[in-house]
């Protein structure tokens, strides 16, 4: 293999070599496009991880909404390849949006996206199945290469396969391989090398009748075989590329044929098994003696038990808060500490708006974000983890049946969980939820569940408001109060769901059908790329609408109309020098009197009217304004607005919010107005990190907005409620 | 759905096996989950063993053909799995 020259000539045995000469070969240095494709579970993250390390990156399927994953792969020094990762399906007739891509890939072949050729994962021990979609993609006419994963677990059930004949029977290179341990790599890319030539060997022929239809539909399109103008027939309402009359055309001769998809598909996927298991005959031979039952049954037995089971998994998700709450907070201080000491540096020896804007504005914005990195990094390890070792399988597998009374799916149960630390890698993690519809409610309801930003506005006003005294001997009133106000998240969401169920209309059905993956080790390496994927991806696609939004929240903040800002600075000065304050409340007054006037003070009062109803006034309304961009910037707004030093304590900003009047001279903070604002908090979409993140998973703004006019609704409703019954 | 008067009203499907019980899938009852359950390897012909339930009852799991392979599924889709006599 030491040799660099990239036109040797092909090691597999028993494939045709013909169009090899006619082929150019491949330039040195030029990219050549791979996609992988193969069943869930059959080791297709292993092996696209080993190809292609670190060097992944996640964009958009042109005019598809769903992710692609691609990678560079050194295959040989000279020659890298573009490596496409495709969802992992058991056909090429799509059942969700996510699988559509693959087709939306492979029916174009004048594409710019189109792959050279295709590498197909296999499971050894699961080999009948996984060639069903082996063979479709065969005659599909699509260059493939066989790589035969997880041949140790075959043989751990006595499943011997002579790659050999398999090669012979299937006509691609069949490369013997363990993506875990890398084992078969090197030869998968001496192969990935070569110039390779179209599968010979066909699987399955459409019957006679099919063929005038298959013919003129091939014809019309100048397809170069049979079985794409069958996959036209199937799907060309949903092919991207058809113009509406090529479209109508199809729908003329499907009609003029009565050609019927579902029964042609259920006949195909009957003869293609016939097929296989009449090819395996020669191939496969299973020594098994007497069956041994699987350790993962016996695993179960404990893991998904009606009373041990719940007990597991609420011990994991303990265990999985623990980490987000307590273990992350050392680096997230870290990072705040971080952040504010390059903020100290920039401001100590630099001045001036432009100055401002960065340090307030941008290295604000951006601290927001990175702050989530060790909780975002932690839970994903985590769900990682879960999810390798097969156990999230399990998981969704108990909760299902509670889970779809409220529209949502066994599968809902993680991101729900994870929206009490942050709704951000929560609905990140709504992902492998594949039945669109229950993935939009999952995403939708989530960030009504109370996350850890809200608890500084908890805590400040329970403080404020809530008496600490003992309920029944060992409850305290202060933390029955807290749990409250996460318990009516938490059935606003589920109440919010079961709502959508009815609102909600889809074609697709919700179905529960999924392979249950045997229990194994989890592989660190893809654990750390997950990790490093999620936190990259966070960090740069949701970072970018954070920083943007904290830039225009700092002008807001900043400058005011006219020359209000100075007019009032000016007054402020004079009445602090009047009142002989000190400088530090002088420059507190001096702010607070600054923000007042400034664009954000002025939406404040212009808020006031409307917001008076819900027992809020325009000090308020500045915070609801800056908060919308994340809620932990209540605290920090109020201490602002209320001349409290920037270094104040909890304690202290509730003594000021203690002793504000409202205008007849009485406490401003009533019971009930904190109640309303408490309330509005629970619901309030405030936080642009989860928008960022909506529109990001959602791809489109739909949602996002939806999301936020709703809950904002929602908050302003409760709100409202609250204070007039109250008051 | 098939209709309820056809004689195939007294098969069984994989809804009516008991934990540990096997049988042979005869054929699938609606078309449209049978195009999935197919692709998952449920052709008729294979045999499946109920291997165990949900703590509240559903979904189930199946095992299919010689042993190697788990399926889950609800009890909705597992009743369109018909059994042979």
């Amino acid at each position: 293999m030491g040799s660099v020259d990239v036109t040797i000539t092909r090691a597999g045995a028993g494939v045709s070599a013909t169009t090899l000469e006619a082929a150019s070969p491949r330039l040195p240095g030029t990219l050549t496009r791979i996609a992988l494709i193969g069943n869930p579970n059959s080791g297709k993250s292993s092996l696209f991880n080993q190809l292609t390390g670190l060097n992944q990156k996640v964009g958009n399927f042109p005019g598809v909404t769903v992710d692609r994953k691609t990678g560079v792969a050194q295959i040989t020094p000279l020659l890298r390849a573009e490596i496409i990762d495709l969802p992992g399906t058991y056909s090429l007739y799509p059942k969700s949006l996510d699988e559509r891509v693959i087709t939306d890939l492979l029916y174009d072949r004048t594409s710019a996206q189109y792959p050279d050729f295709v590498v197909v994962t296999a499971d050894a021990s699961n080999l009948r199945r996984n060639l069903l979609l082996f063979s479709q993609l065969a005659d599909l006419g699509l260059p493939a290469v066989l790589a035969l994963n997880m041949m140790d677990t075959a043989e751990q059930h006595g499943i011997k396969i002579d790659v050999a004949a398999l090669q012979q029977e299937v006509g691609v290179p069949v490369i013997p391989m363990n993506a875990r341990k890398g084992i078969g790599v090197a030869a998968l890319k001496i192969v990935m090398g070569q110039q390779l030539a179209a599968p010979t060997v066909r699987f399955y022929e459409p019957s006679e009748e099919l063929l005038p239809m298959i013919r003129q539909i091939r014809y019309y399109f100048n397809l170069h075989n049979d079985y794409l103008a069958l996959h036209y027939a199937h799907q060309y309402q949903r092919i991207n590329f058809l113009t509406a009359d090529e479209q109508a055309y199809i729908g003329e001769l499907v009609q003029q044929y009565g050609f019927e998809p579902t029964a042609q598909q259920a006949q195909e996927t009957i003869d293609r098994y016939a097929r296989i298991n009449e090819l395996l005959l020669n191939v496969v031979e299973v020594t098994r003696t007497e069956e041994a039952e699987p350790y993962s049954n016996r695993i179960d037995r404990v893991l998904t038990h009606k009373v041990w089971g719940y007990l597991i998994f609420f011990g994991v998700l303990f265990l999985m808060f623990q980490a987000v709450f307590a273990w992350a907070s050392y680096p997230m201080e870290l990072i705040d500490e971080g952040v504010a000491w390059i903020n100290q540096l920039v401001q100590t020896n630099f001045e001036g708006p432009l100055i401002s804007l960065l340090t307030e504005g941008v290295l604000a914005g951006l601290g927001g974000v990175l702050i989530f990195i060790p909780q975002i990094a932690l839970l994903f390890a985590f769900i990682a983890v879960l999810e390798e070792t097969g156990y999230m399988a399990r998981v969704t597998f108990m909760m299902d049946r509670i889970m779809r009374k409220f529209g949502l799916n066994g599968k809902s149960v993680v991101p729900l969980i994870s929206g009490v630390a942050c709704a951000v890698p929560a609905i990140m993690s709504a992902r492998t939820i594949e039945n669109w519809k229950d993935r939009i409610i999952t995403i939708f309801v989530t960030p009504l569940m109370s996350c850890s930003a809200r608890i500084p506005v908890y805590t400040v006003l329970i403080g404020l408001v809530v008496p600490d005294v003992p309920v029944l001997g060992i409850f305290n009133l202060r933390g029955i109060a807290l749990m409250g106000l996460y318990l009516l998240g938490f059935f606003a969401a589920i109440l919010s769901a079961l709502a959508m169920k009815f609102l909600l209309k889809t074609r697709e059905r919700s179905y529960f059908i999924m392979e249950f993956p045997v229990y194994r080790w989890p592989r660190w390496k893809n654990v750390g790329i997950t990790i490093v994927e999620k936190v990259k991806t966070f960090v740069f696609q949701a970072g970018k609408v954070i920083v943007a939004i904290s830039v225009i929240l700092w002008v807001l903040a900043s400058y005011g109309p006219g020359d209000q800002l100075a007019q009032a600075e000016e007054q402020a000065r004079a009445v602090a020098t009047q009142q002989q304050l000190s400088a530090e409340e002088t420059e507190n007054a001096v702010a607070s009197a600054k923000l007042e006037s400034s664009y954000a003070g002025t939406i404040g009062h212009l808020l006031e009217p409307g917001i008076r109803p819900l027992g809020f006034d325009w000090k308020i309304g500045i915070s609801l304004i800056t908060s919308f961009a994340a809620r932990e910037v209540f605290v920090g707004t109020i201490s602002t607005i209320y001349s409290v030093g920037q270094d104040a304590d909890t304690r202290t900003i509730q003594q000021k919010l203690a002793t504000a009047r409202d205008s007849q001279g009485q406490p401003f903070f009533t019971p009930v107005r904190a109640l309303s604002l408490l309330v509005f908090y629970v619901f309030a979409m405030q936080c642009m990190s989860t928008l960022a993140v909506t529109y990001r998973e959602t791809k489109g703004w739909k949602w996002p907005i939806l999301q936020a006019v709703y809950m904002t609704g929602l908050a302003y409703g409760a709100s409202l409620l609250v204070y007039q019954l109250g008051s | 759905m098939p209709s309820t008067s056809a004689p195939t009203s007294t098969a069984r499907s994989v809804k009516d096996l008991r934990l540990g019980e096997s049988g042979t899938i005869c054929c699938l009852n609606d078309p449209e989950m049978a195009l999935k359950l197919l692709e998952m390897g449920c052709i008729p012909g294979t045999e499946v063993r109920l291997n165990s339930k949900a703590p509240l009852g559903c979904p189930v799991t199946l095992v299919l053909g010689n042993g190697d392979y788990t399926l889950s599924l609800r009890m909705s889709e597992a009743a369109t799995i018909m059994l042979r006599d």
